[in-house]
């Protein structure tokens, strides 16, 4: 076990975990931060996508030690109220179906509409493309998200 | 107005209101609570007046209404409500959804999300429910008012009486009326009047999901709780032969490593009873990466299962002695036997006419053979379940799609009365039929009984995909006997599986041809099955509207045309009377989705299309897709779906449905699948099975529903198969390629 300062959503928290643990299962289990889901832990699902310094990260393939003074953002650091555009659209759109694989969609979205805040039809396919919806919500969700390049 | 006698029994059900709110609630109530997006900003009231389980009023008007069903995706818990709402005649944006528990005494035995059965079997008493609280909050109003209940009237939870000009909402008459006994007859709005049932509402849990907020199993969290996983063995015919615990329990956070045997021998297993593995080791800790590493660290030593007979509980209390089969299955085996089945017993499911002489006579014989993998169901939420019992009693909290029966099977295995058992449902992350089979749950209490503490059971993905119950292995042969004057005379059709047949005989097109003989045949298997979206109809479909196609086309026919001439035939003069389905919405569909494509009309230049239709589930699906090709690959520009599902509660929502059904139907017939060596399946994780992702799913889904006043029928269901067929029927169109085995994915690469 070892002591880590993780940057959390804009504030500092301590954990005493492995060094190799997961961010994932540092955000579940220690800090209750559980909008960030479990799908395969292989990186093949998205359901674990958080921010990594602005980035789309993979929450389940970062070992806590990587990390250092790195900022992460969470689904639940992503709005004060739930009002990011991104999370706006995919309510006026009635996206979920389960919900499970949703944060991960939402997170995979929001930096996928930074790096191009106008995608097309194909860029939003592909920047979609590693995160898997068993329900297959994936019409609504490039509608949800051409909503949000829209606002 | 249609009058509803309330019945002794539901009386009694309804009245029992403390059974709707019991001790449950209060240590799961970040489970169980939810407000909808709209009711953020209203204060909750001081005091809630329970009218009946179903639903309480607060004093300021605000109804709280319980959805008694498991929410796995198919938006019963914002559908269910609606129909309590519409009756209690009140303004959906003053209501208020919480999930209910297992209640069997006040729920009945239709808890359950299976079979696309949630919103046809409580159309009634949810509609009830809410009609009756309306009727109680009239009485109050009228013995307040001193007024005749008949000059009453209720509009968005308000109740007027025009001649006195009084006017107050339900919230007022809330306390008097949950004093009052409930009134024996109730009347029930009609279709004209609805204000809720048929205009869309979003999810009641959107706001929730969209946030990240804990609502799925593996978001349970309790004081004091463990991690537990399970080491089960790695290939179906395996049994455990010895562990060493030493190998893990000095890692750091590892709290006991053991054994559970999942069933007692002398106990008949239940439906919903897994069969494979009863015997597994048990790592708890910690937490959840620590756990995940010792299972990885486990010194374990299988052996080949020896024979093994189980009891399995029958109907009516009668247990039977089940052998299952001893050895390694391979997929190389299976798909051998799939295609030459020659010396195996043929049972004949129906005849109809005379068949062999059809047959013996045919100028031509159109024969085609069509196969699909086993596969696994893979819900994004692997399987989990929180589990807290000590001496007597149990706590059971998670995402199971059966929870009466989990709770029976609980029940059984620890010798503990029903009564001590309380299961508390989170909102699932999927189920498609793989949380029909609450072994888990069994798993999750023995394993908080061992420890003496608090679990959480988590399945690791690769745990979920590799001790699964799994769509079986299936094939279907058909063949079309045509006469010399280019005539259909006879159709026969031999389904076959491992270990189940997906024949449905009495499907279509049964019933609009004269000589018709339909027959299956088994293998059985070790590998455990179960029901799976849309369960035989899930292959029948794709395997059935393929053949319809080329038959047509043999034909010299119009596929659509050529299925609404025989539809017309089943229902002007049907063949047979065991036919399920109503050959009129049948052909409705069709027609439906025909007007919708433009069929025969639209040139889309590049694009070429197929259709398909199909009925389970008491609903009607038709489809007409456009493709073109890009290579071996199919870029699916759009689907049309047409759908009878009788009255649409939720339309957006249903809408949602459909689009997603189309999407996990053209995903199953293109990629993925579950493929055995040796007992132990190869595909343990998302890297090996192939799900559909987004850029593979079609641009645009159009989806529109039959105007019906037909109760409703399934919709969870009933939109998977048939865009299956009509997927290969399009790729046909435009490749020139027939496809019969699915995925088809190595069909288009070969």
């Amino acid at each position: 076990m070892a002591q880590f300062t993780l940057n959390v959503n804009g504030s500092s928290h301590q954990v005493d975990v492995e060094p190799d643990t997961p961010i994932l299962w540092v955000l579940r289990d220690h800090l209750n931060l559980v909008g960030t889901k479990y799908g395969c832990g292989i990186a093949q699902c998205g359901a674990c996508t958080i921010h990594l310094d602005g980035m789309a990260t993979r929450a389940c393939q970062l070992q806590v030690s990587m990390v250092g003074n790195s900022e992460i953002t969470t689904i639940e650091g992503l709005s004060e109220n739930g009002d990011h555009p991104v999370q706006q659209a995919w309510l006026e759109e009635d996206v979920p179906q389960c919900g499970y694989c949703q944060t991960g969609q939402i997170m995979t979205a929001v930096s996928l509409l930074k790096n191009n805040p106008h995608p097309t039809d194909e860029e939003i396919e592909m920047g979609m493309s590693g995160n898997l919806c068993r329900c297959g919500t994936y019409t609504r969700i490039k509608k949800a998200i051409k909503r949000a390049s829209n606002s | 107005m249609s009058t509803f006698k309330t019945k002794t029994s539901r009386r009694e059900f309804i009245r029992n209101v403390s059974l709707g709110s019991g001790g449950i609630i209060l240590s799961f109530n970040w489970l169980a609570s939810c407000n909808s997006t709209e009711r953020e900003l209203m204060a909750l009231p001081n005091n809630w007046y329970e009218l009946n389980g179903y639903l309480k009023i607060g004093e300021n008007g605000l109804a709280t209404i319980m959805s008694p069903n498991p929410e796995i995706g198919q938006n019963v818990k914002t559908s269910m409500p609606m129909l309590v709402a519409e009756e209690l005649d009140i303004d959906w944006k003053n209501v208020l959804v919480e999930q209910a528990p297992l209640n069997v005494g006040l729920f009945g035995n239709w808890q359950i999300a299976g079979g696309s059965r949630s919103i046809g079997s409580s159309w009634v008493p949810l509609r009830q429910a809410g009609a009756t609280a309306r009727k109680m909050l009239l009485m109050a109003a009228a013995s307040s008012w001193s007024v005749p209940i008949e000059e009453l009237t209720t509009s968005n939870g308000i109740i007027t009486h025009k001649a006195s000009g009084k006017s107050d909402h339900y919230g007022v008459f809330a306390e008097k009326a949950s004093t009052l006994e409930v009134p024996e007859e109730v009347e029930l709005k009609e279709l004209a009047d609805y204000k809720i049932i048929g205009h869309s509402k979003k999810n009641v849990d959107g706001k929730n999901i969209v946030t990240g907020k804990p609502l799925f199993g593996l978001d349970i969290k309790e004081e004091g709780m463990l991690t537990a996983m399970i080491v089960h063995p790695p290939a179906f015919g395996k049994v455990l032969k010895s562990f060493d615990a030493s190998s893990v329990i000095n890692m750091p956070g590892i709290k006991d490593v053991f054994t559970i045997n999942t069933f007692n021998d002398e106990d008949a297993r239940g439906w919903s009873d897994i069969t494979a593995f009863n015997e597994q080791v048990v790592i708890v800790g910690e937490s959840t990466w620590q756990v995940m590493k010792a299972k990885k660290a486990l010194k374990v030593v299988w052996q080949n299962m020896p024979k093994t007979t189980i009891k399995q509980a029958g109907w009516g209390g009668n247990a039977t002695d089940v052998s299952i089969p001893t050895g390694l299955e391979s997929s190389v085996d299976h798909n051998k036997k799939l295609n030459d089945y020659s010396g195996l017993p043929l049972q004949t499911a129906r005849k109809d006419g005379n068949p062999e002489k059809a047959f013996k006579e045919a100028a031509k014989v159109l024969e085609r053979t069509y196969t699909a993998p086993f596969r696994a169901h893979n819900t994004m939420e692997p399987m989990n379940f929180f589990a807290d019992v000590t001496e007597d009693r149990a706590i059971l909290s998670g995402p199971v799609q059966t929870p009466e029966a989990a709770e029976g099977s609980v029940a059984t295995r620890l010798k503990m009365p029903r009564e001590k058992i309380e299961v508390h449902l989170s909102r699932m992350g999927g189920g498609f039929g793989r949380r029909l089979y609450g072994t888990f749950v069994v798993e999750a209490a023995l394993i908080s009984q061992h420890v003496k503490a608090p679990i959480k059971l988590v399945y690791t993905r690769e745990d979920d995909m590799t001790y699964g119950t799994y769509r079986p292995a299936y094939t279907l042969k058909y063949r079309a006997a045509i006469d010399k004057n280019n005539n259909l005379t006879a159709i026969h059709v031999i389904g076959g599986g491992i270990p189940e047949s997906p024949l449905h005989e009495n499907r279509f097109p049964a019933g609009a041809i004269d000589n018709y003989l339909a027959e299956k045949w088994v293998i059985p298997s070790n590998i455990t099955i179960g029901a799976y979206r849309a369960p035989r109809s899930n292959f029948n479909a794709s395997a059935e509207q393929s053949f319809l196609d080329e038959l047509a086309e043999t034909l010299g026919k119009d596929p659509l045309e050529f299925r609404l001439e025989l539809l017309k035939r089943a229902q002007d003069k049907p063949v047979g009377e065991r036919n399920d389905y109503d050959a009129k919405r049948y052909a409705g569909v069709l027609e439906l989705v025909k007007k919708n494509a433009k069929w025969g009309a639209e040139d889309k230049k590049d694009l070429k299309r197929g259709v398909a239709a199909y009925y389970c589930h008491q609903s009607y699906v038709a489809n007409v897709v456009d493709v073109r090709m890009d290579g071996s690959k199919p870029i699916i520009d759009e689907v049309f779906a047409a759908v009878d599902c009788g009255i649409v509660v939720n339309p957006d929502a249903a809408t949602n449905l459909a689009e997603g059904g189309t999407v996990d139907g053209i995903g199953t017939a293109m990629y993925g699948g579950l493929s055995f060596v040796d007992g132990m399946p190869q595909q343990d994780n998302f890297d090996k099975y192939r799900l559909i992702r987004h850029h593979e799913a079609p641009k645009k889904v159009s989806v529109d529903f039959v105007k019906s006043d037909i109760a409703p029928t399934g919709m969870g269901e009933p939109p998977y198969p048939p865009v299956q067929a009509a997927l290969a029927n399009a790729i046909y169109s435009a490749s020139g390629k027939r496809l019969y085995h699915q995925p088809f994915i190595n069909e288009l690469n070969s």
